[in-house]
Order: structure tokens, then C-alpha cells, then sequence
């Protein structure tokens, strides 16, 4: 089978790789991009432990083909901290022990960096919707929706 | 002495025995001579058993000491998640 | 020198507060690495074909078209994985269930596997190992196969644990019993007994890391591997056993592990990968994908529980009798007795007697779930103890009180207790504002406790002290919820130093002795005692520099808060000697500065908890929202509280999973229908509220700081509260978890109908 070439933007470079046709995204970030921070908990779209941000929407990567990256927008959470400054939500998240085996985290930062983007003060109820897609078995989600919470209050500049 | 109660699947091995008198000072020195008496306990005894010294349950301290007149209960290692 | 490891009451000053954990930046930025983040040199993929049959006899497997496809390294069946396991029956079970030998046992028994270049072409290869099946009758239901007519998974069981022994084989491997006194005249004493039939079903652990490891294996009868396990000794234990390799020649690196709940205590493809490695000569990664996981790796067991209470009218129990049934896959273990040996533990009885079924059926093989067993049985007998609270008109909470266990009571399953909190939780549950609030229209209240044993162990840290004074320490119980983080608070304790001067690491099998995996609540409560044993141990050694370093008697220096002090009168202008200063004479005074400790943990404390629930039934669909939970347990001293409140709120979230919605589904054809996280529905963040906890400090007399374990008493309670709040809403005793909407609409038409 041949590969395609497809150029697109990861984290504000660009890249450009060679995949086949059925390789899913999340395949080309983990196997050939070296990109390991984004996890296959299910393959199928339901655990959101691979979800990345194409042009500023949350998706499954599992369910995204390498070849439709073709021009867009990826950011990963390799690419959420700025230099060695963890963004907020990385901080609050190790602060409130919003992880516990951490395989979900990587996910659910990506998620929540989204829910923050098109809505900086969420109430709990639109936390816990947007994170719905986000599978966690470790925390009961108790401390990630107030991680998520503290989080957007020192972003909007209130502090804690 | 101490006396011992066995977990029902050891009393078949031990003659039909659940209750038993045993002199003994620690653990290990009280499953020597169980498995004397009854040597069909020698299985189980490897690696199977767990003993509980006046309710708290010893898992490996074979040297834990036996005080007189305590309560001694033979039961199965379990598995934990 | 022997460890004491009794409780002594002190203040503590690292222990008990709430740092950052150690790991925590590697995991938010995506620098962890579990199971499948790890490669190695020249790796093949390998993929296991599974039965599609959930009973079927193997007449003829033929690999060769496999064999010829270009790309494929090496193709394995069970013939590659000779018996060695020499009359061990559990050792026995494993390697079968690794891979089936004569039958497959149930819908996904792995019976070939394949490594080749990349996953396509394994992929592929699989498609052309044909696999010829004698299909045969099966059962899944752990009721059916104790039925007379059941199909027979193994002729050649017979029931252990009756006598006379039977003569004709059955599905039962074994009959247990616990209990003391005499029920029957218990029951006469009775003004009031509540009698009933539950059931539960199965269901899995849930970790969102799918199993995986990379396997190596040497010409040279060395070989290594990664995975991602709850005990990676224990695991290169097995499949040294397994495969004929010396245990010494395998190292084995735990990644971090992205959940386990008891469900990576067990190997299910491991040996595979190394004896594909073998074969083909190359490392070698598999992978489990979520279906995989689901058919074929361990669920918990699917129950069927009798439970009859009887007390008098003033609410004192006087007898308790419960059967309880156990599914445990095609293999008997001892599940039914675990069940068996817990129901009761909560309860000071006079007169109790509990018997267990351990039953196989064509389902996977069952492995341990946070506190195996007990949740099952937990929920059969607090639903039965709502109950007859509600037939006497008492409050369930005081009934519970007048019949809990302390100090001095003899368990139902034998030993007499120690110091324990069952009283105390329900004490504070009876006066917790959640007891009281109001409910609104559809909504139910419900409460239950739960017990559980926890364990010990084989044990082993090493404490080295760097240069310049910061410490090492590494442990051999694979971290599953921020031990790393309680463990540096306890080296940090004893040292006398920061918490920000310790790095705790886990050590792979080659570098540290044996330790008991991460199971049973023991990691913290193990792996602690061993620090603080390490830690003392360099105490001794630093005394030591200090006293070379002072030019003084080492009995004059005396160790105080992180310090050498130089204890006399004609002493009294020396400056005492931090950690720092002794590190950097070191290579001056001795050589390096270590502390080790090699023991046995034991005397874990059991653990016991009480849990809150509010429900709203929407009594149109059956659908039910859990509206507040509260979740109360001792912890004996909680070392790091945040990690705590997350055993409590995680273990509380997958109750009530287990609760509302989470059960395996069986086709008539055998054949498990929902293998996917879209079908199979653990709690999702809208499902929930937020979780309230509440920390009980009863400390255990068997440890320095008073450390009992936490990990999986927060599973027990769920079950029933959940169901006892759903009752409470719906007026209808709810005796089948889940109590999904079908079960709860089926028993609200059957109360309609009358
Ligand atoms: S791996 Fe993509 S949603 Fe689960
Ligand atoms: S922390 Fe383990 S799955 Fe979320």
C-alpha cells in the first residue's frame, strides 16, 4: 500500500509525515511521531484518553485518520506547557490530586484546555457535561471538576 | 498451650480435626507441629495459610510469638485487588 | 536487627500534609510512560486469535499459512508453552488460561498467537491459522451450572469441602463454611426475620490502560521485560515458572500503570510475548485492545446469595445466615470463600453461619477486584439489614450500631478483633448532615457498611543519602495512586529532612529483593513500614559519622530532628550535624551512607466503612441519578489525605457503577455482547456528584505510625447503599444488581400490578 504525505501544524511547527490510509491520527502521533502523551484506552471513541485539539475542537484521535490532518491545527498535550511553565490546568491538576494513575490525564487536560477556551467560567454542571466524553476509574472525578474549577478562576485572574 | 481452629478445608487433612491443643511458642514452631501430627498439612502450609494470633492475621512473620493461652486461627491467604 | 513495628503515638510533621506528588509533572505533560509508551530495537507486533465458542473442544490447529506469510516472525499455540507447572493447580489454571490447551473455555480464550513485523501483517496472519472447534454445550450463569443438567466444564471435578466427598463430578470445585454458635436456636429466639435471594453480576475492573508489555528474551537464557502490572517480582515469578527460565535472568521493569484494581495481579498475555520472543528471536510488544481486555482478561464474579437475619424487636440480631454462590470462570479459586469469610464481619453475632459455592461457568477467569468478594456479599446482607430495620421500625443506622462489631467481638469469619472503626464510622454517619437533609419528590436515602481485610507482605526498600544530603528511596510496590508520594513523606518523617529532599523511585526486579505486588491495600502500609525501618537504619550509620566526625563515643550522639547532636555537658558548644553535613563527609568517613530493610509486613489492620447515598428515580424510564454520597472510613492515619479521599471517592465511584449500570451481557450463543466501553458504561463525570469523605484515624497497633491500608474498603459499601437508596425511592426492594432501568421498571410494573 502507498503512504501519503500529509503536511500540518503540531504544536506550532510544522510537520510533515508519510502514513497510510487507515492509520488512525492517534497511530501517526505515537508511532511515528514519537508523540506518546496521548494514550489508546479504547480504540473506538469512547475513553477519551487520545484526545487531542484539531483547529480548536476537541476529537478522539483514534477516530481522526492521519491523512485528514492534512492543513490543520494539532495541538497535543506535549505541546500545553509554555517552555518549562506548566499551564494552569497542568498545575491545579498535580495540586488537587485530580490524577491518580495519570493514564486519563493527558486526555482530560486537552478536554478541559477546550472547555476554558469557549467558556472561562463554567458552571459544574457544564464541566462535568464537557468532560463526559473523558473516561476516568481511578478518581470518581471528584477533584478533577475542582481542579478544572480552580483552574479557570486563576485564569480569569481571580487567584485562590 | 494454644488452642488452634482450622479453616474447613484444612480438617479433612487433619483427621477430621477443627479445634486442636498445640504447645507452642511462635508460629512457626506451632505449624511444625501440626504438620508432625498431621503431615497431609505440609501442602496448604506452603504456601496457602495464614494465621491470625488473637485476631491480628500474619500472612508471612512465621517468628511472630504465640502468647499463652492465645487464640489461634488457621485461614486461607486471600487475594486482595 | 529486628523492626518493631508498634504504634507509638508522636507528633508528626511531614506525615499527614499535602505536597505535590513526585510523578506528577511527568504525568501532565505526557512524559509518563505505562505500558505501551515503551519500544525497543528491531520489535515485532503480536496479536492473539481468540475462540469465538464459549465451550469448545481444540481438534486441530494448523499455523502453517501463518507460518509462510511474509513478515511473520514466529506463531505460537499452546504446544510452545510446555505444562511445567508440576501438579500446581493455580499455576495450572494460569498457563491455560494464558493459552487453551485442549478446550477453549469461553468467548476469547486465547488459543494462538502471532508476532510479526508490523500490525497489519499480524493481522492478517491471524486470519490464516485455521482453528478446527468440536463446539460443546456451555453455561454462563452461575445459577444454571449448578443445575444437575449443566453442561461440565471439567469431568473430573469433584466438589472439595463435603462429606462424604461426592461421586459424580459437577460445576462446584468447593464448599466452604464459616461461623460460630448455633442458628437454628438463633432463629427461634427471633420476633422478626427477614429472608431473601440476591443476585449480582459481572463486572470488570475497568483500568483504562489496556494490559501491554514489551518481551525480549536472550540466546542466553537472559530476558527482560516491561509492562505494565501491580507486581512486576510476582509477575517474573510466574513466567520464569511458566516458561523454564531462572527467576534471576528476568528483569522485569513495572511501567507506571494506568489502573489495575486488582485486575493486573494476574498475567494473561505476558508469557505469550516472551514465548513469541523466544521463538522469533526478536523483542517482541503486545498490546491488548479493549475488547480483548473485556473477553479475556479478569472480571470479578457473577454471585447469587440466600441471606436470612433474624433479631428481636428491640433490633439485637439473633442469627445471621447467608449461602452465597460464586462465578470464577472455567477455574476453581476461592472466591465464594472470600465472600464468605466477609459478609458478616461487621456484625457482633452470636450466632452466625455462612457457606460459599465457588462455581465455574464459561466466563473468563475471575481475578481479584478491590476487596474480592466482598462487595458482593456486602451488598446481599446491608440490603437485608435495610430491611428488617424497616420491618422492626427502627433507623437502620442505630440498628447497625446495636449490632457492630469492637473491640474484643468475634468475627463471623473467626479471629476476635482488635482495635476496629466500624463502630465509629456509623457513629459519625449517624450524626453527618447528610443523614438528616430533606429529599425531595422520587429521590431515596440508603446506607450500608463494608469490611475488609487488608494485607501485608514480603517487602524491600533501599535509602540512599546522595552527597548533598537529598535521598533516594526505592520501593518495590509498583505505585498505583500516588504511593510514591505518601512513601517520601515517611522517609521525610523519619529522616527528620523536606519532603522536597526525597525522590522516590520503583525499583525494577534486578535492582531491589522480592516484593509482594501492590494488592490487598498494601503498598502504602508495606512499603512505609520498610522506609521507615531503611530510614532508621541510616540513622544508625550517620550516629556512626557523626560520632567519627566529632571524635566522641558514638553512644553520645543522639539523633533529633533531621540531626547529630552531641548528647553530655562537655559537648555542649558542638553544633549539630545536619543530614547535609554528614552526606558530605561520607567519602571521608565510611563510603556511602544507605539504609535497607528487608521484612515482612504483617498485622495490616482490617479496614471498615460507611457510606451515604441519594438518589433520584425517574420513575418514567427507571433512569437513576446519584444526587450526594457521602463515603466514611478509618484509615488508621492517613499519610498523604489527598490520596486518601481519592482511594475513597474512586472506590465509591466504581460501586456505584457496579450499582446502576456496569454488568457483563451474554448472548444465548455464549458469546459476551458488550466487549466496549460504549456498551459496557463505567460512570462518566456527568453521572456523578461530587464524592464527600470523611477521614476516620483509629490507628492500627501494628504499625509505627499507625498506618492500616485504604485502598478497597470504599468498593464494599456501594453496592447496597445505592440499592437501599433506590428502594427507598422506588418502594420496592431492589435484589438484582445493576439496578438498571429495565430491573427497575420490571419492579415497579410488578408493584402496579400488585
Ligand atoms: S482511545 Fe480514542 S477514545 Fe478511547
Ligand atoms: S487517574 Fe487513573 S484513570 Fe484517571
Amino acid at each position: 500500500m502507498t503512504s501519503i504525505a500529509v503536511s500540518t501544524t503540531i504544536n506550532g511547527d510544522d510537520v510533515e509525515f508519510l502514513c497510510r490510509a487507515d492509520e488512525t491520527l492517534l497511530d501517526v502521533l505515537r508511532n511515528r511521531l514519537g508523540l506518546m502523551g496521548a494514550k489508546e484506552g479504547c480504540g473506538t471513541g469512547d475513553c477519551g484518553a487520545c484526545s487531542t485539539i484539531m483547529d480548536g475542537r476537541v476529537v478522539c484521535s483514534c477516530l481522526v485518520l492521519g491523512a485528514e490532518t492534512e492543513g490543520r491545527e494539532i495541538e497535543t498535550i506535549e505541546g500545553m506547557a509554555n517552555g518549562s511553565d506548566l499551564h494552569p490546568l497542568q498545575s491545579k491538576f498535580i495540586e488537587h490530586a485530580a490524577l491518580q494513575c495519570g493514564v486519563c490525564t493527558p486526555g482530560f487536560l486537552m478536554a478541559a484546555k477546550a472547555l476554558l477556551a469557549a467558556h472561562p467560567d463554567p458552571t459544574e454542571k457544564e464541566i462535568r457535561f464537557w468532560l463526559a466524553g473523558n473516561l476516568c476509574r481511578c478518581t470518581g472525578y471528584d477533584k478533577i471538576v475542582r481542579a478544572v474549577q480552580d483552574a479557570a478562576a486563576e485564569m480569569r485572574g481571580e487567584g485562590t | 498451650m494454644v488452642d488452634v481452629t482450622l479453616w474447613a478445608g484444612l480438617v479433612p487433612l487433619a483427621d477430621s480435626q477443627k479445634h486442636l491443643s498445640v504447645q507452642a511458642s511462635t508460629i512457626r514452631e506451632l505449624l511444625r507441629k501440626l504438620q508432625d501430627r498431621y503431615p497431609g498439612l505440609e501442602g496448604p502450609f506452603k504456601n496457602e495459610v495464614a494465621v491470625a494470633v488473637n485476631g491480628t492475621i500474619y500472612r508471612n512473620d512465621w517468628s511472630q510469638e504465640i502468647p499463652d493461652g492465645a487464640e489461634v486461627f488457621l485461614m486461607r491467604r486471600l487475594a486482595g485487588g | 536487627m529486628s523492626f518493631d513495628a508498634t504504634y507509638k503515638e508522636k507528633k508528626l510533621k511531614s506525615v499527614g500534609t499535602r505536597p505535590l506528588r513526585p510523578d506528577g509533572v511527568d504525568k501532565v505533560t505526557g512524559r509518563a510512560r505505562y505500558g505501551a509508551d515503551f519500544n525497543m530495537p528491531g520489535q515485532l507486533v503480536a496479536r492473539v486469535l481468540r475462540s469465538p465458542h464459549a465451550h469448545a473442544r481444540i481438534m486441530r490447529i494448523d499455523v502453517s499459512r501463518a507460518v509462510a506469510l511474509k513478515g511473520v516472525k514466529a506463531v505460537i499455540t499452546a504446544a510452545d508453552l510446555p505444562d511445567l507447572t508440576n501438579g500446581n493447580a493455580a499455576l495450572y489454571a494460569i498457563l491455560d488460561n494464558c493459552m487453551a490447551r485442549t478446550k477453549a473455555f469461553y468467548d476469547g480464550h486465547a488459543v494462538a498467537a502471532v508476532a510479526a513485523i508490523d500490525a497489519k501483517v499480524a493481522r492478517e496472519a491471524l486470519k490464516l491459522i485455521e482453528v478446527e472447534y468440536d463446539v460443546l454445550p456451555h453455561v454462563v450463569d452461575v445459577d444454571a451450572a449448578m443445575a444437575p443438567d449443566a453442561p461440565l466444564l471439567d469431568e473430573n471435578l469433584f466438589t472439595q469441602g463435603i462429606d462424604p466427598a461426592p461421586t459424580t463430578p459437577s460445576n462446584v470445585g468447593n464448599r466452604s463454611e464459616f461461623g460460630h454458635g448455633d442458628v437454628e436456636s438463633g432463629f427461634a429466639k427471633a420476633d422478626v426475620i427477614v429472608e431473601r435471594s440476591y443476585k449480582t453480576e459481572q463486572t470488570h475492573q475497568g483500568y483504562i490502560e489496556p494490559h501491554a508489555c514489551v518481551a525480549s528474551c536472550n540466546v542466553d537464557g537472559t530476558a527482560e521485560m516491561w509492562v505494565c502490572t501491580q507486581g512486576h517480582f510476582v509477575y517474573r515469578q510466574t513466567c520464569a515458572d511458566l516458561l523454564g527460565l531462572e527467576v534471576s535472568k528476568l528483569r522485569v521493569t513495572s511501567s507506571e500503570i494506568g489502573g489495575g484494581f486488582g485486575g493486573k495481579t494476574h498475567v494473561w498475555a505476558e508469557p505469550l510475548a516472551l514465548a513469541l520472543s523466544r521463538k522469533a528471536g526478536r523483542p517482541v510488544k503486545l498490546v491488548m485492545s479493549r475488547e480483548e481486555v473485556f473477553r479475556a482478561s479478569g472480571p470479578t464474579s457473577q454471585t447469587s446469595i440466600d441471606v436470612k437475619i433474624g433479631a428481636t424487636k428491640d433490633g439485637k440480631i439473633t442469627a445471621a445466615l447467608a449461602t452465597l454462590r460464586y462465578s470464577s470462570g472455567p477455574y476453581a479459586d476461592s472466591w465464594a470463600e472470600t465472600g464468605a469469610m466477609t459478609s458478616f464481619a461487621c456484625y457482633d453475632l452470636e450466632n452466625v453461619k455462612t457457606v460459599g459455592f465457588e462455581v465455574i461457568v464459561n466466563r473468563p477467569k475471575v481475578a481479584a477486584y478491590r476487596a474480592p468478594s466482598a462487595p458482593m456479599a456486602a451488598f446481599a446482607v446491608e440490603s437485608a439489614i435495610d430491611e428488617l430495620a424497616h420491618k422492626i421500625g427502627m433507623d437502620s443506622v442505630e440498628l447497625r450500631i446495636k449490632n457492630a462489631a469492637s473491640e474484643g467481638s468475634r468475627s463471623s469469619y473467626g479471629p476476635i478483633y482488635g482495635p476496629i472503626g466500624i463502630g465509629p464510622t456509623l457513629e459519625a454517619a449517624r450524626t453527618h448532615p447528610h443523614m438528616s437533609a430533606p429529599l425531595g419528590k422520587n429521590q431515596g436515602r440508603g446506607m450500608a457498611c463494608g469490611f475488609w481485610f487488608n494485607f501485608g507482605g514480603q517487602t524491600c526498600t533501599d535509602l540512599n543519602i546522595s552527597a548533598d544530603g537529598t535521598v533516594t528511596l526505592a520501593v518495590g510496590t509498583v505505585d498505583v495512586g500516588g504511593s510514591r508520594a505518601s512513601l517520601s513523606l515517611i522517609a521525610a518523617e523519619e529522616l527528620g529532612i523536606s519532603y522536597d529532599d526525597v525522590k522516590a523511585v520503583i525499583a525494577d526486579t534486578s535492582t531491589l529483593g522480592y516484593n509482594d505486588m501492590t494488592d490487598g491495600s498494601r503498598g502504602t502500609f508495606s512499603s512505609s513500614m520498610a522506609t521507615i525501618s531503611a530510614a532508621r537504619n541510616a540513622i544508625v550509620t550517620m550516629r556512626e559519622r557523626a560520632a567519627l566526625m566529632w571524635d566522641i563515643p558514638v553512644e553520645d550522639v543522639a539523633w533529633e530532628e533531621g540531626h547529630a547532636k552531641a548528647v553530655g555537658a562537655s559537648y555542649d558548644n558542638r553544633a549539630p550535624l545536619s543530614v547535609k553535613d554528614i552526606a558530605a563527609e561520607a567519602g571521608n568517613t565510611g563510603g556511602p551512607i544507605a539504609g535497607h530493610s528487608e521484612l515482612v509486613a504483617d498485622g495490616a489492620g482490617v479496614s471498615f466503612g460507611t457510606h451515604i447515598c441519594d438518589v433520584e428515580v425517574d420513575p418514567e424510564t427507571g433512569a437513576t441519578r446519584v444526587i450526594r454520597y457521602t463515603v466514611i472510613q478509618d484509615a488508621g492515619k492517613a499519610v498523604h489525605p489527598a490520596y486518601v479521599e481519592g482511594q475513597y471517592q474512586g472506590g465509591a465511584a466504581q460501586g456505584i457503577g457496579w450499582a446502576l449500570n456496569e454488568e457483563y451481557v451474554y448472548g444465548a450463543d455464549g458469546r459476551l455482547q458488550n466487549p466496549g466501553f460504549l456498551d459496557y458504561r463505567i460512570p462518566v463525570c456527568s453521572d456523578l456528584p461530587m464524592i464527600d469523605t470523611q477521614i476516620l484515624e483509629i490507628p492500627n497497633p501494628n504499625h509505627p505510625y499507625g498506618v492500616r491500608g485504604v485502598g478497597e474498603t470504599s468498593i464494599v459499601p456501594p453496592l447496597a447503599a445505592v440499592a437501599n437508596a433506590v428502594s427507598d425511592a422506588v418502594g420496592v426492594r431492589m435484589v438484582h444488581v445493576p439496578v438498571s432501568p429495565p430491573r427497575i421498571l420490571a419492579a415497579l410494573n410488578a408493584k402496579a400490578k400488585g
